[in-house]
């Protein structure tokens, strides 16, 4: 069985709402969207307090090529535009809306019929996707149009779908893969005729056989799509762990996937993507995991963007006693949220409520130079010797060890028996190193 | 609501700790340590006890009073290097010297540097050398193996096989000789044949040597063990062993007169015990798979000179030590295979 050829470890799975079938949210009273919720350049509000708004109007419009649209994902009056806290713990712009009923836009094709043909052609698909703000589902929130346009002298000769979900705990794309499966695969042909590519491979770890076995039936259907059961290893779903995997090439450091031919999807992106082509639904909910060894009822819900987190919590049996972190996000590479009233957004694909004992990290000790870091590290580098030049300020050192080739994955600081705290002082070491590179190019 | 704790990624952390690596070590040494205890009887447990727990007790008042941080005598290092530093002498040396050894292997080897993980060299195999350059005639008086508590064990001395050969060797016999006909030799007044053990008794540890390095079985049953909980990994003890028996394989070939076989040299003296325990140890060993790979091949081909034609018959020592002095240059020089390097 195929998987990726460096490093990797193996956490405990914990994937307790994998048999829980995903049920839609009730509508909350009043939701907050954050106006900047993809990479690239911030979008600008175009509503103001007062002004009606009915589901999947555009709220705030992404001018920049990287850039995307934000759209309401209620019906109802906009209370304000005001800074609130997101789920980075700043301040930062947000549309508020007080829900009133549950008008959609009527451009929206709200039926269960599912469409197969895709009359769109390649730049229509690219504007559509623009136009209904869909951006990566698998946490980085990248816009999608950007991935569909190919620099010149570049070719895209293959695409591939991340159904990887390789954070522990996570189950939104196991469940989408198993219920949506047909849209999916829609979806998935709707990105190969934006890129031009005849082939796609679904990349799924082998931890989830009923989602392998459903995905393989539908393969019949839809000519050009394979799947690939892949061993079961972190971070399987990075992009570049992922490519490797499925064909065997490596990206070169600081460079995309398209230098191979790839180019990379999340399942969830899939789905949202059949939804903005063939229904001309804008991206206002999405597939979030809720789960915790303490929580009543883990579960995964579609969500409206800009619920609070602590809807979700409550339809999940609500905040345990004993609760000590929230996550937003898989335990690896997640997010620590310092309030549960912040709000669900594009990027959200879990909330991990953690216990006390479970939230405490362990007290650090010296190292031992095992080198268990630079065996398990996905991308060949000594993450203890970055550390090192970073905790020491010697960033030059820390740019010369290819730190930003650090995806920062976790795995090191994850089997560390000394318990360092390796991936802190590397992405201080990153965050350095990236103002030491654009001082240098302003020169 | 309580308030949340906030960290960066990742929240989780996998079960392995320092201590448990130590332990695992500890286990490790279990099966050499019986066999010891059967050869030496009473004197494999004095020494062995007496080392661990002077290594405990110099590396907590180093750590209390001149350190002035919190104890770290709870993570096993200490044990491990007591154990080793005790595996590494003869069991009837004096009390005095081992403590010796075990301030040399903690309070210089160890704690001058900066505590556990911060020591360029092995901490017991430079308490060994140590010993063995101020105290040789303790040091190399072998006792000879007899079977558990017979009560004569400490009293008679003999040589180790190694040590044996080689002195024979410098006398001008043939190997063949040495091993067929033995040698004559005067104890107490009276003329005796010394034989080289045979091979079953190489590999079970009946022969004179320091006390932990006489069983290869015992010794590879817990490099096994180690390899098996991913406390060390191949790399080392194969290129180590891999280079040993090449070079003593070539030689023996070209002149089975004067250089004995390969396998001679494998179940023979420290060669076990410094594959396994020492040349792997962590701290003072490369990082990177093709830097381990190069500490191995130099340990194995350096232990081969000493040993043939150095002064010293064993040298397993003297190579890990000399290839821990390397380990920065080799861990600066060699680099783990980056993602994408191999593009195409």
């Amino acid at each position: 069985m195929k998987t990726f050829k460096i490093g990797g470890v193996h956490p405990a799975e914990n994937k307790f709402s994998a048999d829980q079938a995903i049920e839609v949210l009730e509508l909350p009273k009043q939701v907050a969207i954050p106006i900047a919720q993809s990479l690239g350049a911030p979008s600008k509000a175009v509503v103001k307090k007062g002004d009606e708004v009915k589901v999947g109007q555009v709220i705030a419009k992404g001018e920049a090529f990287i850039s995307s649209n934000i759209h309401s994902s209620v019906s109802g009056k906009v209370l304000k535009v005001d800074e609130i806290m997101d789920q980075s713990g700043y301040r930062r712009p947000a549309v508020i809306i007080t829900v009133n009923g549950d008008e959609w836009d009527e451009s929206i094709d709200r039926s269960e019929e599912l469409k197969t043909d895709i009359n769109l052609s390649k730049e229509d698909i690219i504007k559509r996707i623009h136009e209904m703000g869909i951006v990566g589902l698998g946490g980085a929130t990248f816009p999608s149009h950007v991935k569909l346009m190919i620099p010149d002298g570049k070719k895209a000769e293959i695409l591939i779908i991340n159904g990887v979900e390789c954070e522990p705990y996570l189950t939104a794309d196991h469940r989408l893969m198993l219920e949506k499966a047909d849209e999916m695969m829609i979806g998935i042909q709707i990105l190969m005729k934006g890129l031009e590519v005849d082939k796609a491979i679904i990349g799924v770890e082998n931890n989830k056989p009923d989602a392998i076995a459903h995905l393989k039936n539908l393969c019949a259907k839809y000519s050009g799509i394979s799947i690939e059961a892949l061993k079961v290893q972190y971070p399987q779903g990075g992009e570049k762990q992922l490519i490797d995997a499925c064909l065997g090439r490596q990206v070169p450091s600081g460079k995309l996937p398209i230098e191979v031919g790839a180019v990379v999807n999340n399942v969830g992106t899939a789905f949202a993507v059949y939804e903005a082509v063939q229904k001309n639904k804008p991206l206002i909910e999405r597939v979030v995991t809720i789960t915790g060894k303490s929580l009543k009822q883990p579960g995964n819900y579609m969500v409206r963007i800009g619920t609070s987190v602590n809807e979700l919590i409550e339809k999940a049996g609500g905040l345990p006693e004993d609760t000590a972190k929230v996550v937003s996000g898989g335990p690896m590479m997640g997010k620590a949220l310092n309030a549960v009233d912040v709000p669900v957004v594009k990027g959200t694909s879990g909330i991990l409520l953690f216990k006390e004992e479970e939230a405490r990290r362990v007290e650090p000790t010296n190292c031992i130079r095992c080198a268990k870091c630079i065996t398990v590290c996905p991308m060949g580098l000594e993450p203890i010797l970055i550390a090192q030049y970073a905790e020491n300020e010697m960033f030059e050192n820390v740019e010369n060890e290819r730190a930003m080739d650090c995806i920062e994955c976790g795995s090191c600081q994850y089997t560390c028996p000394a318990a360092r705290p390796l991936l802190d002082y590397i992405r201080l070491g990153k965050f350095k190193v990236g103002q030491i590179i654009r001082n240098r190019s302003k020169k | 609501m309580n308030l949340l704790t906030v960290s960066g990624s990742p929240h989780v952390h996998g079960d392995n700790s320092t201590r448990k690596i130590m332990y695992g070590v500890i286990y490790a040494m279990i099966p050499a340590l019986l066999v010891s205890i059967y050869f030496f009887g009473l004197g494999a447990i004095k020494v062995t006890l007496i080392s661990v727990l002077a290594c405990v007790f110099f590396e907590w008042l180093i750590q209390k009073y001149l350190i002035k941080g919190p104890s770290t005598i709870g993570d096993g290092s200490a044990i491990v290097t007591g154990i080793l530093l005790a595996f590494n002498v003869p069991s009837n040396l004096p009390i005095w010297i081992i403590i010796i050894g075990a301030l040399v292997s903690i309070g210089i080897a160890k704690m001058s540097f900066g505590g556990l993980g911060k020591n360029p060299f092995n901490p017991a195999l430079v308490g060994r050398v140590f010993l063995l350059l101020s105290f040789p005639v303790q040091m190399t008086s072998w006792p000879k193996p007899s079977v558990l508590f017979d009560g004569i064990a400490d009293a008679i001395t003999g040589p180790t096989p190694l040590g044996h050969l080689k002195e024979e060797l410098k006398g001008g016999r043939t190997v063949e000789d040495i091993m067929e006909n033995g040698t004559k030799m005067i104890v107490d007044g009276q003329e005796v044949i010394y034989r080289l053990p045979d091979y079953m008794d190489q590999l079970l540890g009946n022969m004179g040597g320091s006390l932990g390095e006489v069983s290869a079985i015992a010794l590879i049953l817990g490099g096994i063990y180690m390899l098996f909980r991913k406390i060390i990994t191949w790399e080392i003890p194969v290129t180590y062993i891999g280079s040993v028996v090449a070079m003593t394989g070539i030689l023996w070939l070209i002149d089975p007169e004067m250089y004995v076989n390969p396998g001679f040299h494998l179940i023979t003296g420290g060669l076990m015990l410094g594959v396994f325990f020492m040349a792997t140890d962590m701290v003072s060993s490369p990082m990177s798979r093709k830097g381990q790979l190069i500490f191995g091949l130099g340990c194995g081909v350096l232990t081969v000179v000493i040993r043939v034609w150095g002064a010293y018959p064993e040298g397993a020592s003297f190579a890990i030590l000399i290839m821990n002095a390397f380990v920065p240059l080799i861990n600066s020089g060699l680099k783990p295979k980056r993602f994408g390097e191999i593009a195409k």
